[in-house]
């Protein structure tokens, strides 16, 4: 297997976010933390970890968002994120 | 706001062969909501002891049908694809949810209006979700310049083969260009080479044409195609990818 | 609470093992014959050139090997079961590198008691948290082969630490030091709910388990 053929895009974390969020979540965009990108979650390139989902910058790999759910939990981590967009109404 | 997704049932109505190694699942989902061309459902499977699976499949029908369709192609080694292609039987019931995504959708009603392109990459399965958005413009008679340059292994494990011929020979407007990669028949004339920058250059729009683009398939494939429509003057927020991850789905 | 729907005729992966070593699988576990690759971010691509693997204590000064000098350290070959918290354990795994106990040895640890914990901190970022107890005592190594081959960047090379008593998130990728410390940091995993200790034969995979 080559590196990196694992991840995804941002796109296929649609189901998981939305067990969250009540908004369209691949659409949202955030501004990266580490490196000031500013990309739609459908972005960004996911890992789907066995034990959770990273999303990470697609320009510097930072992790922007962090999801794990366990024992009925979810827990995000979105340190990795400064600003997060989201339409509240479809355009 | 959307709509919280609840896992639901469909019932498989019929299994259709595409290619020896591809299946098309064609389901009836009574609780479904309409989708937009290009979006997926997550399919869990559950076994006796509680072991889960869950995969992603990309909605290879049109929106406006009656049944979905999902195309899977068997991976040998895979868990969920063995499944789907070998052990389901019509009259099974699946559970999925969906539809999902608003990041890598195409739909009729916006495109085509602002004398933009369309171009469609495919490698392998990858077609399964732009194959939902040809079907979506023929059957809405939508007329955008379509190019789409699908990526096989074989002329006998083209997907949808016969349907995108029928399609493109009643359409000036959209153009199919093939490649094969491993295997071509004797007689072929078309590309026998894994997409590059070369092909990409003699194929897709020009940056001129304000094209859009949707590639889907094995991650490697996508990042090849996403680079090198990069280097050829793309706008970066106007390549999208949907990428499958190591095997293609 | 509705019913879950079972697929018909679906068994996932072979999930069977024979009784003799179904006591090597700890409650919960199935058996594997493949190695998964579990993937929290791109694959370090870190040349050996520029690889170095360094110890900072709060109470001593830095130590540090190049790739070189890592190599010239007594080397171990062990066989054990490692543990993943997604539920496969691969029973007698193969491996080569230095023990914990050789990177710690021109550290006087008795002399501070009160250094209690180990982060290990990788390229790319992961980090995971133990106390240092259970990385000494010919429990833990810093490993760079597997089955007798270099280790594959996917698995974690060029070198990984292996803890095999705990779940395997604790047995960091691309691992390039630790920090000895006094308070515990939880890592990567940790910080997200999973078990901050992690012992396999207790389940113990989530925190509050």
């Amino acid at each position: 297997m080559q590196d990196n053929d694992l991840r995804l895009d941002g796109n296929a974390a649609g189901g998981l976010l939305n067990e969250i969020f009540r908004f369209e979540m691949t659409t949202a965009e955030a501004t990266c933390g580490g490196c000031g990108t500013v990309r739609p979650i459908g972005e960004m390139m996911l890992y789907q970890h066995g034990m959770g989902a990273i999303l990470r910058c697609a320009e510097c790999d930072t992790a922007l968002i962090r999801i794990t759910h366990v024992r009925g939990c979810y827990r995000l981590d979105l340190s990795g994120m400064t600003y997060l967009r989201i339409a509240s109404e479809a355009h | 706001m959307v709509q919280q997704l609840k896992w639901q049932l469909c019932t498989v109505v019929e299994i259709r062969q595409e290619t020896p190694k591809a299946k098309s699942l064609i389901l009836d989902w009574p609780e479904r909501t309409t989708h937009l061309a290009g979006q997926h459902v997550d399919v869990r499977l559950t076994a006796e002891d509680g072991y889960q699976a869950q995969r992603s499949y990309s909605i290879a029908s049109p929106p406006g049908e009656k049944h979905l369709m999902l195309t899977v192609e068997r991976i040998d080694d895979g868990e969920v694809s063995p499944y789907l292609t070998d052990g389901l039987r019509v009259g099974d019931r699946l559970e999925l949810r969906g539809p999902i995504g608003g990041y890598f959708v195409w739909d009729a009603r916006n495109g085509g209006t602002d004398g933009s392109t369309l171009f469609l990459a495919a490698g392998g399965s990858g077609i399964a979700p732009l194959m939902s958005m040809i079907r979506h413009r023929a059957s809405t008679g939508n007329k955008v310049p379509t190019r789409l340059l699908y990526s096989s292994r074989s002329y006998e494990e083209v997907i949808y083969r016969e349907e995108l011929d029928r399609l493109s020979a009643h359409d000036p407007t959209l153009r199919v260009i093939h490649t094969l990669t491993r295997r071509r028949p004797a007689n072929w004339m078309g590309y026998g080479r894994r997409i590059d920058r070369a092909m990409l250059a003699d194929t897709a729009w020009p940056p001129a044409e304000k094209p859009l683009a949707f590639t889907c398939g094995p991650t490697a494939f996508v990042e090849t195609v996403a680079t090198h429509l990069g280097e050829l003057g793309y706008e970066s927020g106007r390549i999208k990818t949907e990428r499958f991850g190591p095997t293609g789905g | 609470m509705a019913e879950q729907f079972i697929a018909r005729g679906f068994k996932g992966r072979a999930r069977d093992t024979d009784r003799a070593r179904r006591e090597r699988i700890p409650p919960g576990q199935y058996e594997t014959k493949e190695f998964p690759v579990l993937s929290a971010g791109p694959t370090p691509q870190t040349p050996i050139e520029r690889w170095d693997f360094s110890i900072y204590a709060e109470v001593a000064e830095q130590l540090k090997w190049t790739w070189d000098e890592f190599q010239r350290l007594p080397r171990e070959t062990m066989t054990v079961d490692i543990h993943c918290v997604t539920k496969w354990s691969k029973l007698d795994t193969l491996w080569t590198g230095v023990s914990v106990d050789t990177l710690l040895a021109g550290i006087d640890l008795d002399a501070q008691p009160s250094i209690r914990y180990l982060i290990a901190f990788c390229d790319g970022g992961y980090t995971t948290n133990l106390p240092l107890a259970d990385v000494r005592g010919g429990r833990a190594w810093v490993v760079y082969e597997f089955d007798s081959k270099p280790l594959d960047p996917v698995h974690g090379g060029p070198a990984r630490l292996l803890v095999p008593h705990l779940y395997f998130w604790k047995s960091a990728k691309w691992v390039r030091g630790f920090k000895l410390v006094r308070e515990d940091r939880p890592g990567f995993w940790e910080s997200v709910g999973y078990h901050n200790y992690g012992d396999p034969w207790k389940e113990q995979r989530y925190a509050g388990d």
